[in-house]
């Protein structure tokens, strides 16, 4: 595991747990990011609200790499195929949407409140997450 | 106007907190779907980081009717597992881990202004949209 690095992920997942109290405390919806962006791209009475928490889920990254840290880039590396991008999206969206939550929604939303079918959801994405890089280890795509 | 502030001021906190984590990374995420070879299981502590914030304050909040900005909380009800929920979830784990992004860090992800990050947000747009026409 020499890319383990639990002290920023415990941080950074502390942090998330705080904006995930602070949205449910105030407005009394759940941050699960695959329904705040359905609810953004789609008509209904919240939607510039969603679309508000989208455009600061954007600005934070930008505040910490023109503000905070200038030096350090955002690290962004796809090591999949250019081509697994689309079919990629359009799954994690469906998928998602289908299935009532994502990693936010389900992952942290969910079984914060100790949701069973939350439990269950994150499971199952979590194995088939896990069997699509093996598979695409084998193949060669993922190193 | 206070809800969008709020919801600005929490979609901030949260993209801040998916950078520290290292989660807009998708080689990051990769690591952790890969069991068998180099794991890297920072995942877990980044969940496991929220979920124990986060718990404590859902479960003292769990009877309120209403929220501080004075909305009705509509929390999902108890329902029984269907297909969907299954399905669903299994066809985003596959996404998931053909790119390494899910929905929150590829929102995120557009800060870096990468070109990949947009096209995987329109293709997730219209998986959004292709779910809302086809299963009601």
């Amino acid at each position: 595991m020499h890319n383990f690095t639990p002290v920023s992920a415990l941080i950074g997942g502390v942090i998330i747990g705080i904006s995930v109290v602070l949205y449910f405390y105030a407005t009394g919806r759940l941050a699960g990011i695959s329904g705040i962006f359905e609810n953004a791209i789609t008509n209904n009475s919240k939607r510039l609200s969603n679309v508000f928490f989208l455009l600061g889920l954007i600005i934070g990254p930008l505040l910490i790499y023109y503000l905070i840290l200038p030096n350090k880039p955002i690290a962004f590396e796809i090591t999949s195929s250019y081509l697994l991008i689309i079919p990629g999206g359009f799954l994690a969206g469906f998928g998602t949407r289908l299935g009532g939550g994502c990693t936010s929604g389900h992952g942290i939303c969910g079984i914060g409140r100790l949701s069973v079918n939350s439990m269950i959801a994150t499971g199952i994405f979590v194995a088939t997450g896990v069997i699509t890089v093996f598979i695409l280890q084998q193949l060669g795509i993922y190193l | 106007m206070n809800d969008k502030l709020i919801s600005l001021v929490s979609g901030l906190i949260f993209g801040i907190g998916l950078v520290i984590s290292g989660m807009t990374n998708p080689e990051k995420v990769i690591g952790f779907l890969s069991v068998t070879h180099n794991w890297d299981a920072s995942l877990i502590f980044v969940m496991g980081g929220a979920i124990v914030v986060a718990g404590p304050f859902f479960f003292l909040l769990k009877n309120k009717e209403t929220s501080a900005l004075g909305n009705q909380i509509n929390l999902p009800k108890k329902q029984k597992l269907d297909n969907k929920i299954i399905v669903g979830s299994a066809l985003f784990g596959v996404g998931w881990g053909l790119v390494g992004l899910c929905p929150g860090p590829a929102i995120a992800a557009l800060a870096t202004f990468d070109p990949i990050a947009f096209v995987f947000l329109i293709s997730m747009a219209a998986g959004v949209l292709a779910k809302k026409n086809i299963v009601k």
